[in-house]
């Protein structure tokens, strides 16, 4: 029998509607997971130092703060967690610094498809490690 | 304070109309970047609803020169007047940072007009259709029209606008190659489609946030 791992995941973004969106389709792909919400950076970075989530959703769009930035940020206080930034920039700057940052890109809106091969990525990339 | 208004949206329908307008504001970006070859940083600080006379005293008291604006008039089941408003002086700007380059100086001045229409109808455009795909409705969207003036003339367009008329205020701040221009998009909308767009923003709640809204 398979075991469920039950990892937890941030939901950071300033909007609740897109946090309520991602909610939705976690409940599908991982209803067993932990989830932590942040509306703003300043919640994310003690949401990460407190309770050291396995993974972060950020979306880049949050005022007064350079996304990118913070996904650093992030990833430095607790550089096992997996990151994505969530943009309906697609700019190919944005993807190539994304990327650079150590993070994967996700456009927004986010889709359960494109949500779930993320996290299963996350996931084994999580269970391969000894 | 603002004055109450006859229809006004939840916090909810506010974060809804926020996202979309992100979600245009980011498309608009991605074609504008295209047109310069460059990245372009767009972004929203803040969305409001406010009577119209409103808007025109938020931009009046925070805008001492004359302004320029893109108009575009939309009809569908949400009928109403887009504007992107900013100071006439960073016009010229804006339009040197969209087409710029390497383009000679006068060729720009030439251009401007043109590339003023372009640009604004990219971000107009970028608003108002991602706006209404999400909310699933069609709108039409009439050729973009520049305007020179105050901003009490481009919300008294004719025909007369009817009293209660409400304006969904964008703060746009427009960043590229080094440029940074803040100015407005302007949603004018009669008391029928505010109506609509507030239950067409219900039913788009409903479909993103599902089951998670119960709880």
């Amino acid at each position: 029998m398979k075991t469920v791992s039950r990892y937890t995941i941030l939901i950071v973004d300033d909007s609740k509607l897109a946090r309520m969106a991602v909610n939705k389709a976690l409940n599908t792909l991982y209803p067993e997971w932990e989830r932590l919400e942040a509306a703003n950076a300043e919640e994310a970075v003690a949401a990460v130092k407190q309770a050291a989530p396995d993974v972060a959703l950020l979306d880049f769009n949050m005022p007064g703060r350079d996304d990118l930035a913070l996904a650093a940020q992030l990833r430095e206080a607790n550089p096992k967690m997996a990151v994505a930034v969530l943009s309906a920039n697609r700019q190919q700057q944005i993807v190539d610094r994304t990327s650079a940052a150590g993070a994967t890109f996700l456009a927004k809106p986010i889709t359960e498809a494109a949500l779930g091969q993320f996290l299963k990525a996350v996931v084994q990339d999580m269970e391969s490690r000894p | 304070m603002s004055a109450a208004l006859p229809i006004a949206l939840d916090e909810l329908e506010l974060d809804a109309l926020t996202e979309l307008v992100n979600l245009g504001i980011s498309q608009a970006a991605h074609s504008l970047a295209e047109m310069a070859r460059e990245e372009v940083t767009l972004t929203v600080p803040q969305v409001r609803m406010v009577p119209r006379d409103e808007a025109i005293r938020i931009i009046s008291e925070r805008e001492h020169s004359k302004l320029v604006a893109v108009h575009q008039v939309f009809r569908g089941d949400i009928t109403g007047r887009a504007l992107l408003i900013f100071p006439e002086a960073q016009s010229f700007e804006l339009v040197r940072a969209v087409v710029g380059g390497d383009m000679p100086i006068d060729e720009i001045i030439e251009l401007e007009q043109e590339a003023l229409a372009e640009t604004g109808n990219i971000m107009l455009n970028g608003c108002l259709a991602t706006i209404a795909n999400h909310l699933q409705r069609s709108l039409t969207i009439s050729l973009p029209e520049i305007l020179h003036g105050e901003s009490r003339e481009f919300f008294d367009l004719e025909p007369p606008p009817p009293p209660g008329d409400l304006v969904m205020f964008i703060y746009i701040n427009f960043a590229l190659r080094h440029r940074n221009i803040n100015g407005y998009i302007a949603m004018l909308l009669d008391m029928p489609s505010m109506t609509a767009l507030k239950a067409l923003l219900k039913a788009y709640i409903g479909r993103v946030a599902g089951d998670v809204l119960a709880g």
